[in-house]
């Protein structure tokens, strides 16, 4: 019987013309995935009369092997090898004609140590397939043996608390404001008494690029006159994000090496570079010894919607696969999207050695990183030292806070705001480690420590109201 | 100047008591104790004078506060600090660490400016008192 249905698929598989994916060998619900495979999870919503199980097989066609009919050179290949499957099929609960479909890759797909190439299958043609109204990819789990193939972060989390010599407590940063329109003397000025007052980073904005008010040659040396001069009065080592973002591989090299040439130890890019020339970058980094910092400008054009784009779960694999030191993964508390516990999610795929599946964080897979080391998570965008306690508690040690308003805004002055936030974190550390529950004891532990520290006093009595509460798009389900 | 190096270095100086609450932390995740001390407050400074080896199955507290003293009797103007060290796999590294002794006058850093080409300046910190 088994034999006989088995010729019938094999005929009609080769015969001239259009044929359901399903029946072209891209559906296997038997199909148990290879230890090498990479795994995908795709949320989907099938147009009108396309049953699931051949949406989710066309999903698994059009981003490995297949064409919209069928083609007798597939003969000439070990084509079941190279098709994607599609081995489950599940309806997401409470949201009607959606599901997750899932898809296995065999690995000789995909081109070693190269996002570029597994982004173009795997998030290529399939996004615009016109029996799909809507696509996302969830989640994505890379084999070991792939993940091996990348050399990851340029320096990772330990090594850049060991050149930094910073220990125990998450790093602070501000981005300069106004982004756009200061002068590159004025910038200068911002970044000193940052720095000055206490914290360990300043940064360029993502657009901070070289535009006529302030071209990038001229910001380059006036901020870092103002990091050396930080740093001799502090004696601690201070950085500023050097945005080498610019129009060729040539500019942004050229303003990456003057960065290394006049000391700084960070350089930053943003995420509208492109794939591979972030993987240039990181192998640049990697050779001279400078911390990659990656803003992820534009990510929520694909990010923020839960029916249809890219997570952000994967990006940061991809991220921490290409190879960078920083990425910003949310705040949870701030002004920009973020569901607490999606954000948990992000931060674990950054950090974490192993990170087991969870739902509940939108994790659909187990992913093993076989030690590459582990990305610095940035928290940026509308946070303020008022909420420190907040963002110790969902986001821990290994992270970079970056306050921009809420330094830059304090009104006894930009190093009083840096001082502000630099005690505000000093002393729930402390608190921490004596056991005190941060989250819950917080405002008072702040409290306390503004009685003797009137910069935090004064931040705390102008910013303690200020929050953002907004529904999040995206929510496990 | 003001050294701000180390976890807690905007707060006022420890207590006794807030110390060793430190150390039970520290002692409590498993990590082992050392004291380093030096002159240089230089922040490329990386290697302080070990104060004798780490206290690698310290399990009472206050035997780091009688080594702190030991060492502030012998190093009475140096910086002294003490750090917890984590060894677990993909750590390996020190885990806090935090400044428990300063001179009575702090050395001051200071910047001197070679000037080259192109605007160019290299830039050197050099320890003065």
């Amino acid at each position: 019987m088994l034999v006989i249905e088995d010729q019938v698929v094999e005929q009609s598989r080769w015969k001239s013309g259009v044929i359901p994916y399903k029946k072209m060998g891209y559906w296997q619900p038997d199909y148990k995935p290879k230890e090498t495979d990479i795994l995908c999870a795709f949320r989907f919503t099938p147009q009108e009369g396309v049953e699931a199980d051949e949406a989710a097989a066309a999903i698994a066609g059009e981003s490995s092997t297949a064409t919209w009919t069928v083609v007798w050179t597939d003969r000439l290949t070990s084509f079941e090898d190279y098709q994607a499957k599609a081995y489950r099929v599940v309806p997401v609960p409470g949201t009607p004609n959606q599901f997750i479909a899932y898809i296995a890759y065999d690995m000789d797909l995909f081109e070693e140590g190269s996002i570029a190439n597994l982004t173009s299958s795997i998030i290529g043609n399939v996004f615009g397939f016109k029996a799909i109204k809507a696509l996302r990819l969830e989640d994505m789990r890379i084999p070991t043996q792939y993940v091996k193939t990348f050399p990851g972060p340029p320096h990772g989390i330990v090594v850049e608390r060991e050149y930094l010599n910073k220990f125990g407590r998450p790093l602070l940063g501000a981005t300069v404001k106004p982004k756009l329109g200061l002068s590159a003397r004025n910038y200068g000025r911002v970044v000193y008494e940052a720095l000055r007052g206490g914290l360990d980073f300043t940064k360029d904005d993502e657009n901070t690029n070289s535009q006529p008010f302030m071209r990038w040659r001229d910001r380059y040396m006036f901020a870092i006159e103002a990091v050396q001069k930080a740093m001799a009065e502090t004696g601690e080592i201070k950085g500023h994000y050097f945005n080498v973002t610019a129009a060729s591989m040539e500019d942004i090299y050229e303003r990456a090496e003057l960065a290394r040439d006049i000391g700084s130890v960070i350089i930053m890019i943003d995420l509208t570079i492109g794939y591979s020339a972030i993987q240039s970058m990181s192998n640049w980094a990697r050779r001279n010894g400078v911390i990659l910092h990656l803003h992820r400008a534009g990510h929520a054009t694909y990010t923020r919607q839960k029916n249809h784009g890219v997570s952000f779960r994967v990006i940061s694999k991809w991220c921490r696969l290409m190879g960078v030191d920083h990425l910003h993964a949310g705040t949870v508390v701030g002004k920009l999207e973020g569901d607490p516990k999606l954000v948990a999610g992000y931060y674990d795929t950054l950090r974490l050695n192993k990170v087991k599946a969870d739902p509940s964080k939108g994790l659909y897979f187990d992913q093993d990183w076989a030690s590459l080391p582990g990305v610095m998570p940035v928290a940026s965008g509308g946070i303020h030292a008022a909420q420190t306690h907040q963002l110790l508690h969902h986001l821990g040690e290994d992270a970079v806070f970056q306050f921009g308003g809420g330094t830059i805004g304090h009104p006894m002055g930009i190093a009083a705001g840096a001082t502000a936030n630099r005690v505000a974190l000093e002393t729930l550390i402390q608190a921490r480690n004596e056991g005190h529950d941060v989250l819950r004891e917080g405002p008072e532990i702040m409290e306390k420590a503004a009685r003797w520290c009137t910069p935090l006093r004064q931040a705390i009595d102008l910013w303690k109201d200020i929050s953002f509460n907004y529904a999040s798009s995206d929510t496990p389900d | 100047m003001f050294l701000t190096q180390g976890t807690f270095s905007y707060l006022k100086p420890f207590t006794d008591a807030e110390l060793l609450a430190q150390v039970r932390y520290a002692i409590g995740r498993g990590w082992s104790l050392s004291l380093e001390h030096t002159d240089s407050p230089h922040p490329r400074n990386v290697y302080w004078e070990m104060f004798g080896l780490p206290f690698f199955d310290l399990k009472e507290p206050q035997t780091i506060l009688d080594e702190i003293s030991k060492c502030k009797s012998e190093f009475p103007d140096h910086y002294i600090k003490v750090n917890a060290y984590d060894r677990s796999r993909g750590r390996q590294t020190t885990a806090f660490n935090f400044i428990v002794n300063r001179p009575k006058k702090e050395p001051q850093l200071r910047i001197e400016r070679t000037e080259r080409q192109d605007r160019r300046i290299l830039y050197t910190l050099t320890t003065s008192n």
